[in-house]
């Protein structure tokens, strides 16, 4: 194995002889003239998010902050879900009345098959691509919560959404970098464009998201 | 049954495959193969180039795609020490393996460790090339491919056509007939709608996501910095691969390394627009090393050579190992879209393979794929990391050329492209020598018989009048014309 | 007019020269109708794109070298062909590398801003667009790959097209795709290319089109070609012979006399 590896590099460095001895990594210029923020108001990223998603054919509504527990009943009674399982750490404020919840303390496979589905929060959302991210830790769940049922249910907080993708790296880094927890960036339900190149929707991983954005009413807005 | 379902190639460069020309006038036989790649193809080029119409920033990402690449190669010693170190932090093991057979050796020696018969596989186009399936299958292990279309090419025993959509040469119908004929539990009624068809994959792979104790999967990226092994994708098969079985292995070629997890903004949006036209992906799994609780409790990374330093070592070719197997290439190309991939001989097919098949195999084992295509540069211009593919299909021609093994043809006699150039340049390079061969026709005769053999003109010529007639040589070249004018004028 | 009137010298290209001098002849009749004085070096031969192409760049250098001393006393320098001008700008500082001559380098390199297409030419350095042709037919417009690609023409010759009196242009469908040409790809994969040009053909074909025009004639040769074999009554021409006709009389079709089938082509 050692050999393996010391012949690999010495490949390497005989190929790039072209390479000046003293030059370093840094040294080759790397322009980011793309774009890395915006400073796009909160009610457009939340609307952007809300339409993406609903072009990958996920749904998606918004609610007050206090109401999500509310908003998850609701979305349970409409699409028949009756257990959810659930990240150990997700806010009591969060969790709906009338449906049997099972926190996720290591949950075998089998079970996670077996729940209507899961309910987890996010890490952060990016509206330009309707991608949510979830990081591993706290309200994300595990990576296995959201991959075996068949129903998602994802409650994103407005502050946690973000116009584009570096802002969502950049975001993501503590939890990755600092903490290597392991990250998977959902966007839309599972599909596959195998056959004849349409999109059909889910193969594996859940074919039903539902996303409910927790955000204050707008100022100016009616009751 | 669809003639494009080719022999098994699963090797950068199969030596036996026959030359480009030959394969291609076969393919372009193919009715069937024709419609499918035509129309999809036209497709996804139309979708592609409205996702990337969308960034007002989509030059700036090419151009930071192809210079973080860049960076990356000329220090690519550095860069996967870093990574080995970074992997091993987060608790996950590093193999280093030369070429195709090491590879295998060691993913079927850590397979067998744990005793396991079976593991699921998600896509990787590396495994293609050193046929890992073969090779655990040797070791009696069986693999499942849980990729839909690799899932389709298993079953029906073919090669991969295309690096993105493999079964791109297949029809709803024809995949309807597979699955029947394949797979247990079939229902008898079973469409050929492509969700039905999908609900049958589904159900076979789902048990075999829950039982398998080995998954193997490729990887789209790996950050040196952070350890972090990325992998893009749609169905969720490689999120099951990677995260349900207790030890994961995955195989990446050494190209596919980058120097920062900032540099993922660039990569994920110049990935997913690119591929599947789309803004993102559906599912994108980033992890480092093992997490307690959470996935496998081992895991490997394999990090492949199999050719890559031969390609590094060449200054102009390098670039194409900048390719994040995209294939926005192959979805523009009009060679491609009337041959399909198995004509290539190879596991990269299309522009990208024209010049990675030689690069990593060799100039003898794909001497034909650098003349496979007129230059046309539409590749060049949808690739994100800006691979110059005309400039490194010429500099392979030069190199073709130049090669010892086709010198073997004697120099100097009348039959040959090697004579016939040797002519033409001496012939240019004397205002002489030139207006004489215009005049006397011979130039044209050159000129028209540059394919190949001059003993041979009416050959040549048949090639050219099989399909198009010639212009008849003007009587007077424009210079004479042009020496008349000025005289007539005094 | 208070300013002299611009000089060019004409690249008229080794195929043009020998194939196609009607499209050279058109050239000079052009310019010279715009006032711009034109003057042909003798001593050039061929910019050896086809050699570069087909993988002897080492052997073009000498070409190149020519090139460099023909045209080393040419302010401006202007060719009817893209694909020949794409040689020396784009790709003539590679033959210079693989030469390594210091000397060739500079001297391709100070040549490489002065060498100019067409329809470059008229649109950026004589500011016009209405080149005073007269054409009435039906026209659609091939951008050939190197034109688009490389010297990136844009819009160009289409608007040079557009001011020509009596000219219906008729929009080719997926024109941006390749002929099928390619120089060498034309013999070497004979029947890839047929099956593009087969296409390209159609689609000519569908805009009910008289005439497929291009600045390139090594592309028109392979589509004339096409065309002229299926007797199917369209022909290709020249964009520079267009743009240089002033009079409504019905295209000759030259060379029938001779060769293979006949080729019908537009004469200046």
């Amino acid at each position: 194995m050692t050999d393996a590896r010391e012949q690999i590099l010495a490949r390497i460095r005989r190929a790039l002889r072209d390479v000046p001895a003293a030059e370093r990594p840094e040294e080759v210029i790397v322009p980011r003239d793309y774009a890395r923020s915006s400073p796009a108001p909160t009610e457009r990223l939340l609307s952007l998010l809300c339409d993406r998603l609903r072009e990958y054919g996920a749904e998606c509504e918004r609610t007050q902050p206090n109401s999500v527990a509310g908003a998850v009943a609701d979305a349970c009674r409409a699409l028949g879900l009756r257990r959810l399982a659930i990240p150990p750490e997700l806010p009591a404020a969060w969790r709906p009345e009338g449906v049997e919840l099972l926190e996720d303390r290591d949950l075998g496979n089998d079970a996670l098959a077996g729940v209507d589905a899961a309910l987890t929060g996010c890490a952060v959302a990016i509206a330009q691509t309707g991608t949510l991210a979830l990081d591993g830790r706290s309200v994300s769940g595990r990576r296995a919560l959201t991959l075996l049922p068949d129903h998602h249910l994802c409650v994103v907080a407005a502050e946690q959404v973000v116009d584009g993708v570096p802002e969502a790296i950049a975001r993501l880094r503590p939890a990755a970098v600092e903490h290597r927890s392991p990250v998977t960036l959902v966007s839309g339900p599972s599909a596959t464009s195998d056959i004849e190149l349409q999109r059909v929707a889910g193969v594996h991983g859940p074919r039903h998201l539902h996303v409910i954005i927790a955000a204050e009413r707008p100022p100016g807005r009616g009751a | 049954m669809s003639a494009a379902g080719g022999p098994r190639l699963g090797v950068v460069g199969a030596a036996d495959h026959p030359p480009f020309p030959r394969a291609a006038r076969a393919a372009l036989a193919d009715s069937q193969l024709r419609h499918n790649l035509g129309q999809a193809t036209r497709a996804i080029r139309a979708r592609r180039a409205e996702a990337v119409g969308e960034l007002p920033d989509w030059e700036q990402l090419r151009e930071a795609g192809r210079a973080i690449k860049d960076r990356v190669l000329r220090h690519l010693d550095h860069y996967l020490l870093e990574l080995e170190a970074a992997v091993q932090r987060g608790g996950g093991h590093v193999h280093w393996a030369r070429d195709a057979d090491e590879c295998n050796r060691i993913v079927c020696q850590l397979v067998a460790a744990h005793g396991t018969r079976e593991v699921v596989k998600s896509k990787s186009m590396l495994s293609e090339e050193t046929q890992l399936n073969e090779a655990l299958a040797e070791h009696g292990i069986r693999a499942w491919e849980t990729d839909l279309a690799q899932l389709i090419v298993q079953l029906a025993d073919e090669a991969p056509s295309h690096i993105l959509v493999p079964a791109i040469h297949k029809n709803r119908r024809e995949i309807r007939e597979l699955f029947a004929a394949t797979l247990e539990e079939v229902p008898d009624d079973l469409s050929a709608e492509p969700a039905a068809l999908a609900e049958v994959a589904r159900q076979h792979l789902r048990r075999r996501f829950l039982e398998a104790r080995v998954g193997i999967s490729g990887a789209n990226f790996a950050v040196a910095e952070t350890g972090a092994v990325v992998v893009v994708e749609s169905e969720g098969n490689a999120r099951m691969c990677t995260t349900l079985p207790e030890v994961l292995i995955t195989v990446m070629g050494i190209e596919k390394v980058i120097p920062t997890w900032q540099d993922l903004e660039v990569y994920l949006q110049l990935l997913p627009r690119s591929s599947t036209a789309e803004r993102m992906n559906p599912y994108t799994s980033l992890w480092t090393g093992v997490s307690a609780g959470d996935g496998p409790a081992e895991f490997h990374l394999v990090l492949v050579d199999n050719g890559r330093t031969n390609a590094l070592g060449d200054e102009v070719g390098r670039q194409a190992l900048r390719c994040i197997r995209c294939s926005a290439c192959l979805n523009v190309c009009p060679v491609y879209e009337r041959v399909g991939g198995h004509a290539y001989g190879s596991t990269y097919p299309g522009p990208i393979g024209a010049i990675l098949t030689p690069l990593l195999s060799g100039l003898d084992a794909a001497p034909s794929l650098p003349y496979a295509s007129s230059l046309c540069g539409a590749c060049y211009e949808v690739c994100p990391v800006k691979i110059d593919i005309p400039e490194v299909l010429v500099h392979l021609r030069q190199a073709e050329v130049e090669r010892p093994a086709r010198r073997s043809r004697p120099l100097g006699s009348p039959d040959g492209e090697r004579a016939v150039m040797a002519a033409l340049a001496r012939v240019f390079a004397s205002r002489r020598l030139y207006e004489a061969a215009q005049r006397t026709g011979r130039l044209a005769r050159l000129v028209l018989a540059r394919g190949g053999r001059i003993e041979r003109l009416p050959g040549a010529l048949g090639g050219w009048t099989a399909a198009r007639d010639l212009p008849a040589p003007p009587a007077e070249s424009f210079r004479d014309w042009w020496r008349r004018r000025a005289r007539d004028a005094h | 007019m208070s300013s002299p009137a611009p000089r060019v010298s004409l690249f008229i290209t080794c195929f043009n020269d020998t194939l196609f001098p009607q499209t050279g002849r058109a050239t000079v009749t052009l310019l010279e109708r715009l006032g711009v004085r034109v003057d042909f070096p003798l001593e050039q031969t061929c910019c050896g794109q086809m050699h570069f192409n087909t993988g002897y760049a080492r052997q073009m250098v000498p070409l190149a070298r020519r090139f460099a001393r023909a045209f080393a006393d040419s302010e401006l320098i202007v060719s009817p062909s893209a694909s020949c001008v794409a040689m020396v700008r784009c790709h003539y500082p590679r033959v210079a590398e693989l030469a390594g001559d210091e000397e060739l380098r500079r001297q391709l390199e100070a040549l490489r801003p002065r060498v100019l297409e067409l329809s470059e030419l008229l649109i950026d350095r004589l500011g016009v667009e209405d080149v005073g042709a007269v054409f009435p037919h039906r026209v659609t417009y091939h951008p050939t790959c190197h034109s688009l690609r490389l010297l990136e023409l844009g819009d160009r010759p289409l608007r040079l097209l557009r001011a020509v009196a009596g000219i219906e242009l008729l929009e080719l469908r997926e024109a941006d795709e390749c002929c099928g040409f390619g120089g060498t790809f034309a013999v070497k994969n004979a029947d890839t290319s047929i099956a593009m040009l087969s296409d390209k053909v159609r689609r000519i074909l569908d805009t009910g089109a008289e005439v497929c025009v291009a600045a390139d004639n090594s592309c028109l040769m392979h589509i004339g070609g096409a065309l002229s074999r299926g007797r199917v009554g369209v022909r290709a021409m020249h964009l520079a012979e267009v743009l240089a006709a002033t009079g409504p009389g019905r295209p000759r079709s030259g060379g029938a006399a001779r060769g293979t089938g006949g080729a019908r082509r537009g004469v200046a």
